[in-house]
């Protein structure tokens, strides 16, 4: 069976421990968690949690199935129609050359976010794959750090 | 009404009718231990080690459907309660244990006696808590009882911290619960179930496989009716025995690993499989690619998890199994004819006649099988059959005639030794007034023993049964069909003398080595009402047959074993 890709936005009571419960139900039952995110939804007693994760049908419909089993989990949104986005932020030493940096930061919703007194920092926010080819084509800046957040994920 | 948590936890099991709790003191937990020495709501069995403490609640909740209750200490007392409460998850059975824990302010300090109870628990029960706030005490216990026994029952852990048990705070118990993030499946979809009957009717030969959940959803009558009104032949997991009742010509008992002959053919040559509350453990299916190859499958759970997680399903309905095979009945009686499958069952009954559950029967040695069928001949529904784990516990799978759910008390999922003991004497417990056998092996029974003790201070007069072959039999077993003899670590011929172990404890013992002497000695220790120890021995190289080796196929089975 073939491996895909998946994104799984899911609705938690946002208790004690019950990050742990997600974390090790994916490491006791050997799923794959590419990218994970969570945050509080705002005004209720939920969190949301954005899971980047990958296996062939049939694990994936175990994972999803799984992640009900928890007592806490309020749903699991599996729907192909998601706003995906991922932020990255990416330390670059001052004296590179900056040419065609502006360029591509508007290309990829991005900035400068801070700067010191040797570096810069920049983000971008985008979907993952075109994170992926910002990164590749950030290299020649010779970056010193980089900072991936993973996806969020809201479906529409 | 005002409470300290410690009278929260007391006041909560009265209210959820506990009549019996099982623990073991410790320092964390002494604040509740005090509310237990003031109340007599319910008994409080005090075993001789935590594991068994939660193995003994196990046992009670087996064989009566009730919630086990136990109490732990933190730290070792908690760590020594895991294994029991993972056997408990395995096989799906509803318990609350409560454990102490060091007070809030000292946890993550590694202080005596602290361990990460609840990260330790989380993989192997269906729901844990740590209290950290008396105001959330009445709605974690109220919430342990109802996720414990709800849906797919399995065990809760609440860890209290010793502070929380002091404190003083407001006890409202809700009277009913709803939850938020929890609402089990009871009634299944009406179309899959129309779906399911229709393949039915069209099947040519369909087979019931029925599983653990047909006990806990109390569904054996029901199964009953349908097998009855539809003519299918019913084949039983290790833990669905006692579901269809032995003498039921529809029965073609256990598949599996060490199956009948007729119920693993039944699966391999089936072309509908209705599964009613299996979970396809590959102790069951062997090798699955060839598991139940020409078979449509319908599968009916409560867990939704539980269905597509191991083979593919045709059919799912996901609901309480009693409800659902309730809807289905009426279904049936339209539109299923029993005669179709006679030459099926005939089929079967052939393969039942041409290779029988066998054993050869000795005139200088005992045989283990004839020991569990004669227990069988002797008491039949008159007792309730608990074992540890390993040969003894197949044979008396295969041998026992069960008659009746929840008779057999085994620990299927985990293979836990050591359960046999401690699961009878929550047996016992629960129904004082029927026998309590436990057939053991001498490998299993070391395992627990110091139980003896309570069994005997408690009253709980179980009659363990010791298989003895003076190996680790079933690891023997294989090690002969598999590893060329090498018995490695398995020959045990080291033994206590049991007779005198049993009577040190206060018990009886007996050592038996002929039929009469086995005669006499059950007998006596049944007319007795002493907990008792029957030393047996038996024919040390004798194998559990038949068997698919791990991996192997259903259809091809060593049915006996040549040098």
């Amino acid at each position: 069976m073939k491996t895909e890709r998946k994104v799984l936005s899911v609705v938690v009571l946002n208790e004690d421990g019950v990050l742990s419960r997600i974390s090790g139900l994916f490491a006791g039952r050997g799923y794959n968690i590419d990218t994970l995110t969570v945050a509080p939804v705002p005004n209720t007693n939920l969190s949301r949690l954005s899971i980047v994760t990958s296996g062939n049908t049939r694990v994936l419909e175990q994972i999803v199935k799984q992640l009900h089993k928890l007592i806490p989990t309020y749903k699991v949104i599996e729907s192909n129609q998601f706003v995906e986005k991922e932020m990255a932020l990416i330390k670059i030493p001052l004296n590179e050359d900056f040419n065609g940096l502006d360029a591509m930061l508007k290309a990829y919703n991005g900035t400068v976010a801070n700067s010191g007194d040797d570096f810069i920092v920049i983000m971008v926010a985008d979907d993952a794959n075109r994170i992926e080819n910002f990164l590749k084509a950030v290299k020649k800046y010779n970056p010193i750090d980089i900072v991936r957040s993973g996806s969020v994920a809201m479906d529409i | 009404m005002e409470l300290n948590g410690s009278q929260m936890v007391i006041e909560a099991l009265r209210r959820e009718n506990v009549s019996v709790v099982f623990g073991y003191p410790g320092g964390a937990i002494m604040n509740v231990y005090d509310e237990v020495y003031k109340q007599n709501h319910f008994e409080h069995i005090l075993t001789r080690h935590e594991q068994a403490a939660i193995h003994a609640a196990d046992g009670y909740a087996r064989c009566s459907g009730k919630v086990g209750v136990a109490f732990v200490t933190s730290g070792p007392g908690f760590t020594n309660a895991v294994t029991g409460i993972a056997t408990a998850y395995m096989d799906s059975i509803p318990m609350v244990v409560i454990s102490g824990q060091v007070p809030i302010s000292m946890i993550g300090t590694d202080a005596f006696q602290e361990i990460d109870a609840v990260g330790i628990s989380r993989p192997c029960v269906k729901h844990n808590y740590l209290v950290k706030d008396i105001k959330d005490l009445p709605r974690i216990l109220k919430e342990a009882f109802y996720i414990a026994r709800s849906g797919r029952p399995g065990p809760v852990h609440v860890d209290l911290p010793k502070d929380i048990s002091a404190q003083i705070g407001k006890f409202e118990y809700p009277e009913s619960i709803t939850m938020q993030t929890y609402k089990p499946t009871y009634k299944g979809n009406v179309r899959q179930i129309k779906k399911a009957i229709d393949a039915i009717a069209e099947s040519k030969r369909p087979v019931l496989y029925i599983g653990g959940g047909a006990i806990s959803s109390g569904a054996s009558e029901s199964i009953q009716e349908f097998a009855r009104i539809t003519g299918i032949p019913a084949v039983e997991t290790l833990m669905a025995r006692g579901v269809m009742g032995d003498d039921n010509p529809l029965n073609f008992k256990m598949l599996g690993m060490h199956g009948s002959y007729a119920a693993n053919m039944s699966m391999s040559e089936a072309d509908l499989m209705i599964s009613f509350g299996p979970r396809f453990d590959d102790r069951v299916t062997g090798k699955l690619s060839e598991f139940a190859k020409h078979a449509q499958i319908i599968h009916v759970d409560i867990d939704p998890s539980s269905i597509g997680k191991i083979v593919s399903v045709d059919f799912p309905i996901v609901g309480d199994l009693k409800n659902v095979v309730e809807a289905m009945i009426p279904l049936a009686k339209e539109k299923i004819n029993p005669e179709k499958y006679k030459s099926w069952r005939d089929l079967l009954n052939r393969y039942n006649e041409i290779h029988p559950l066998k054993y050869e029967d000795s005139d200088t040695v005992l045989k283990p099988q004839w020991v569990i069928q004669r227990v069988g001949q002797t008491l039949g529904d008159k007792a309730f059959i608990t074992t540890d784990v390993g040969q003894h516990q197949m044979w008396a799978a295969q041998f026992y005639p069960f008659s009746f759910p929840r008779q057999w008390v085994t620990s299927g999922g985990l293979g836990t030794m050591g359960f046999g003991l401690p699961a009878a004497m929550g047996v016992k417990r629960a129904f004082p007034d029927k026998i309590s056998i436990n057939f053991t092996g001498d490998g299993s029974i070391m395992m627990n023993i110091q139980e003896l003790m309570t069994a005997v201070e408690f009253d709980m007069p179980v009659i363990n049964i010791i298989l003895n072959n003076q190996y680790l039999g079933m690891v023997r077993q294989w090690q002969t069909f598999f590893y060329d003899k090498r018995y490695s670590s398995t020959d045990i011929n080291m033994q206590p003398d049991f007779v005198k172990l049993a009577e040190s404890f206060g018990g009886v013992g007996y050592r038996v080595k002929t039929k009469e002497e086995f005669d006499k000695a059950l007998k006596d220790a049944i007319e007795s009402k002493k907990v008792a120890l029957i030393d047996v021995n038996i024919d040390r190289l004798e194998n559990v047959l038949p068997m698919v080796p791990a991996g192997g196929t259903l259809y091809n089975m060593m049915l006996e074993y040549k040098e």
